[in-house]
């Protein structure tokens, strides 16, 4: 069973417990949709408490499955939000880029995770609705834009920088928080960062992709070894999945063979 | 946030009530309570002598309507129309903002049902005066659905305002201490006037140790409903009896519960008077809104105070019964499985019943508001059901059923196709618990053919009234079970099939209800004729039933065909009702 489970699978395949946190409205719901369905809705109602969803991400020499908690950003599921993010060993936490009291309350988001979920998740930030700014028409510039400064800034792009942020006041941009202070943010916290957007799908599967890429293989060995287990013990996961595996333990022993 | 913990067997935690083995709890004693509190209604023929032309035909009108007129009811008339005297900005009265422009002259402002009859003969009936009963019915289908549109946010406030006041139903919510909570139409910045009004308006009253419950203003009814330190403003052209709409604004508190819970409610208005709820109440606007909406739209559910069930097999209903209870996980309180608002099955603890009243809330959140279906994965929902308890929060698993495999996209399923499991735990991380019990269901019920058995009653619809009894002269009924506090209703199509012939529909229906369940009346038999429906309600120990047909229709054969529906769902009773339920 084992060996033809392998056979099928060549790439060794891990779940990775996802979580996103961020004000109400700065577009959670409609990341997770974008990378999980590839849709975008105008106008989507708010997520009422959190939802649950999967997708699975390539990376060249593994398959990473995310299960993903969308959790509402109203303030009254705020006292939920533990629940949600402990054990998962990813975060995003996300901002609107047109209001700089989302970048805040990401902060605060960031800096509970850094006091109370699990020491070794991976959080990103993620500034959404780029299409709302003048970066936003090109997909390139974009991704650029935030790579450069979020990783060693080159001089010529660093000049176009400063260009947007000069086009930023003088246009009808509706850019409220600049790259550069994100990015110093999320550099001083030792967050990835990105800018994206929902609505145009530009940098949305990059975050995902990121995240996959940075998640130690030594925790994705031991959150897949004790199963979907203590990586998710909250919500009850590791009852369950106790109960789950004892039907299910040929196709999960397969996938630890693969691994090695 | 509070849990509410089950302890199974001992039920000391939940609100007393009877221990009842019936799926449903019986809310009619609220209702006849709420019928039988005293009113300071004005009648409706008082509205009519506002209509010049309407006394002509009120004869015609159901008079049992008619309540006590007294002197308070002036009073309030009179204060409204010196709080809008004194507000200079305000001078565009309540009544000058009929909307003439988009519904034609003012005769067919009063036109009943008329517009059923085919369009052709919808011109013949423009001239005739029926009983006033709803203002909206010449209007065509835009009409009714720029209802639900946004009024925007222009920057003309002229326009704005115009676009307000043209709407049909309005309901406010606001604080004792006056602050704009919610509001169907427009924003707090729009409405903060109004809010001032109808708060000057109630305080007045409360001054004098009295409740203000309602009042009329031309052909507008105000109807007030205070809820702690919350009160519940209905405005209706639409011609809807109080108790209707009282119902409509406590199914709007309901939802206000469902969202904070009584206790933190109560907290947070005795630690602050002047709290702004608007902000804990974030996200949740869509929810009233989708529940105005469907109130506005006209529906049965709301009216009978009554759940509709899917129309399935005996023995399909008990596989999918035995599939629940087999699956069952071991934190489950109620599991439901529900097809686009219709009960399906339910498995539940023998101690406790469902509140119809709660279920409303659940189907609107999961079938209506776009929330929860949008998200587009499973939903973990906290969520209180007041009419079960109304001080803590149960979690809610919720999954939709792709059964429709002939349909790739899912946008492409309606709201009365998609189907949903909804698994309700007092355990807030029994997430995976529930997950677990869904895929172990859908395994069973694939097994079974349970699936494919849902998915053909869905297919099949409701039953025309011709399909129940062929050549029959009804056009349209409702059914309620009594003891099963469910409905069932024959098929909108072809006549009732646009939004605009439905709410008509259903304004016929509150007038015969209203008429059958007036205080003081011990109807059992009601015959309404009019120039362009008759219609006709029973009542028994038993169950309710309303229908309505051509104008002019035979009162003989109007009553065998009556009678006939009902032999029908007498026999088919097992069928369209859920008796009892897989219960644990």
């Amino acid at each position: 069973m084992s060996e033809s489970a392998s056979a099928n699978a060549p790439k060794p395949s891990s779940s990775v417990k996802l979580v996103l946190l961020g004000e109400a409205a700065v577009g959670k719901s409609s990341l997770v949709l974008r990378f999980v369905n590839d849709d975008f809705q105008e106008n989507k109602e708010p997520t009422i408490g959190a939802a649950f969803l999967t997708q699975k991400c390539s990376l060249p020499t593994r398959t990473i499955k995310f299960e993903i908690w969308d959790t509402a950003g109203q303030e009254r599921f705020a006292s939920l939000a533990p629940m949600y993010y402990r054990n998962a060993q990813a975060a995003l936490v996300v901002y609107d880029v047109t209001k700089p009291s989302s970048l805040t309350k990401a902060k605060h988001w960031v800096a509970e995770l850094q006091r109370q979920a699990s020491p070794g998740i991976v959080i990103a930030l993620v500034g959404n609705k780029l299409d709302l700014t003048n970066d936003g028409g090109d997909v390139s510039e974009a991704a650029v834009a935030a790579q450069s400064e979020s990783e060693s800034a080159q001089e010529g792009e660093e000049g176009a920088n400063e260009e947007d942020d000069a086009q930023d006041a003088v246009s009808g941009d509706a850019r409220r928080v600049s790259t550069r202070e994100a990015t110093g943010y999320a550099e001083e916290e030792g967050l990835l960062f990105f800018e994206t957007s929902a609505k145009t799908g530009t940098n949305v599967v990059d975050v995902f992709t990121a995240i996959a890429n940075a998640i130690p293989e030594s925790s994705l060995k031991t959150g897949r070894g004790t199963g979907a287990g203590t990586g998710q013990t909250s919500l009850g996961r590791s009852a369950e999945d106790s109960r789950v595996n004892l039907d299910d333990r040929n196709a999960a022993t397969a996938k630890e063979g693969c691994a090695c | 946030m509070g849990t509410v913990t089950v302890q199974r067997g001992s039920g000391h935690l939940y609100p007393p009530r009877p221990n009842t083995l019936s799926l449903l709890n019986d809310e009619t004693g609220s209702r006849a309570a709420l019928q039988a509190e005293a009113t300071t209604a004005i009648s409706r023929t008082d509205i009519e002598t506002q209509l010049p032309e309407a006394s002509e035909s009120a004869h015609s009108t159901l008079a049992v309507r008619a309540l006590a007129q007294g002197p308070k009811a002036k009073a309030s008339l009179g204060q409204l129309a010196s709080a809008r005297g004194s507000e200079a900005g305000d001078s565009a009265s309540i009544r000058s903002s009929i909307p003439n422009g988009d519904s034609g002259d003012v005769e067919s402002l009063f036109m009943d049902f008329a517009a059923i009859a085919p369009s052709s003969q919808r011109q013949e009936a423009t001239g005739l005066l029926d009983f006033p009963e709803f203002a909206a019915d010449d209007i065509d289908d835009d009409g009714i659905l720029s209802e639900f549109e946004a009024v925007g946010e222009l920057n003309e406030e002229d326009l704005l305002l115009q676009r307000w006041k043209a709407k049909r139903k309005h309901y406010v919510i606001l604080s004792a201490a006056g602050k704009p909570i919610w509001t169907r139409h427009g924003d707090s910045g729009l409405i903060s006037g109004y809010v001032g009004v109808i708060q000057t308006i109630i305080s007045f009253y409360e001054e004098a140790n009295d409740h203000l419950r309602g009042f009329s203003a031309g052909d507008t009814r105000f109807v007030v409903l205070t809820r702690g330190s919350l009160h519940l403003v209905a405005i209706s052209r639409m011609m809807e009896s109080d108790n209707q709409l009282r119902l409509q604004l406590e199914a709007l508190y309901m939802q206000i519960l469902s969202t904070l819970t009584l206790p933190s409610l109560t907290h947070l208005f005795s630690v602050r008077p002047s709290t702004d709820l608007s902000r804990p109440l974030q996200g949740s606007e869509s929810l009233l809104s989708s529940l105005a909406d469907s109130f506005t739209r006209g529906s049965p559910s709301t009216l009978l105070s009554a759940l509709e069930c899917l129309k399935i097999r005996k023995q399909h209903r008990q596989a999918i019964n035995n599939a629940l209870l087999k699956t069952k996980a071991s934190s489950l309180l109620y599991g439901l499985l529900v097809a686009g608002g219709r009960l399906v099955s339910v498995v539940r603890p023998k101690k406790h019943s469902l509140h119809p009243g709660d279920l409303q809330l659940l189907f609107n959140m999961v079938f209506e508001a776009d929330g929860v279906k949008a998200g587009g994965g499973e939903s973990w929902i906290p969520v209180c059901l007041p009419g079960f308890n109304n001080s803590g929060y149960l979690y809610m698993y919720v999954s939709f059923l792709d059964i429709r495999d002939d349909i790739e996209n899912s946008a492409e399923i309606t709201k009365d196709e998609s189907v949903a499991i909804v698994l309700i735990s007092p355990d807030k991380e029994a997430f995976f618990e529930m997950q677990g019990m869904r895929d172990a269901l859908v395994t069973q019920m694939e097994k079974n053919g349970s699936l494919k058995e849902i998915k053909t009653a869905i297919d099949n619809g409701r039953p025309t009234t011709t399909d129940i009894v062929p050549g029959t002269v009804l056009h349209h009924f409702l059914y309620k079970s009594r003891a099963n506090v469910q409905f069932t209703m024959s098929s909108y199509a072809p006549e009732f099939s646009s939004v605009t012939r439905r709410r008509r529909l259903m304004s016929i229906y509150n007038n015969l209800h209203a008429s059958i369940h007036a205080k003081n009346t011990h109807v059992k038999v009601h015959h309404c004729v009019s120039r362009s429906a008759t219609s006709f309600g029973w009542v028994t120990p038993v169950f309710e039933f309303y229908c309505i047909a051509e104008p002019n229709t035979n009162r003989n054969a109007l009553a065998q065909s009556a009678s006939k529906i009902a032999q029908w769902v007498q026999r088919e009773e097992e069928r369209l009702f859920i008796i009892g339920g897989a219960v644990f």
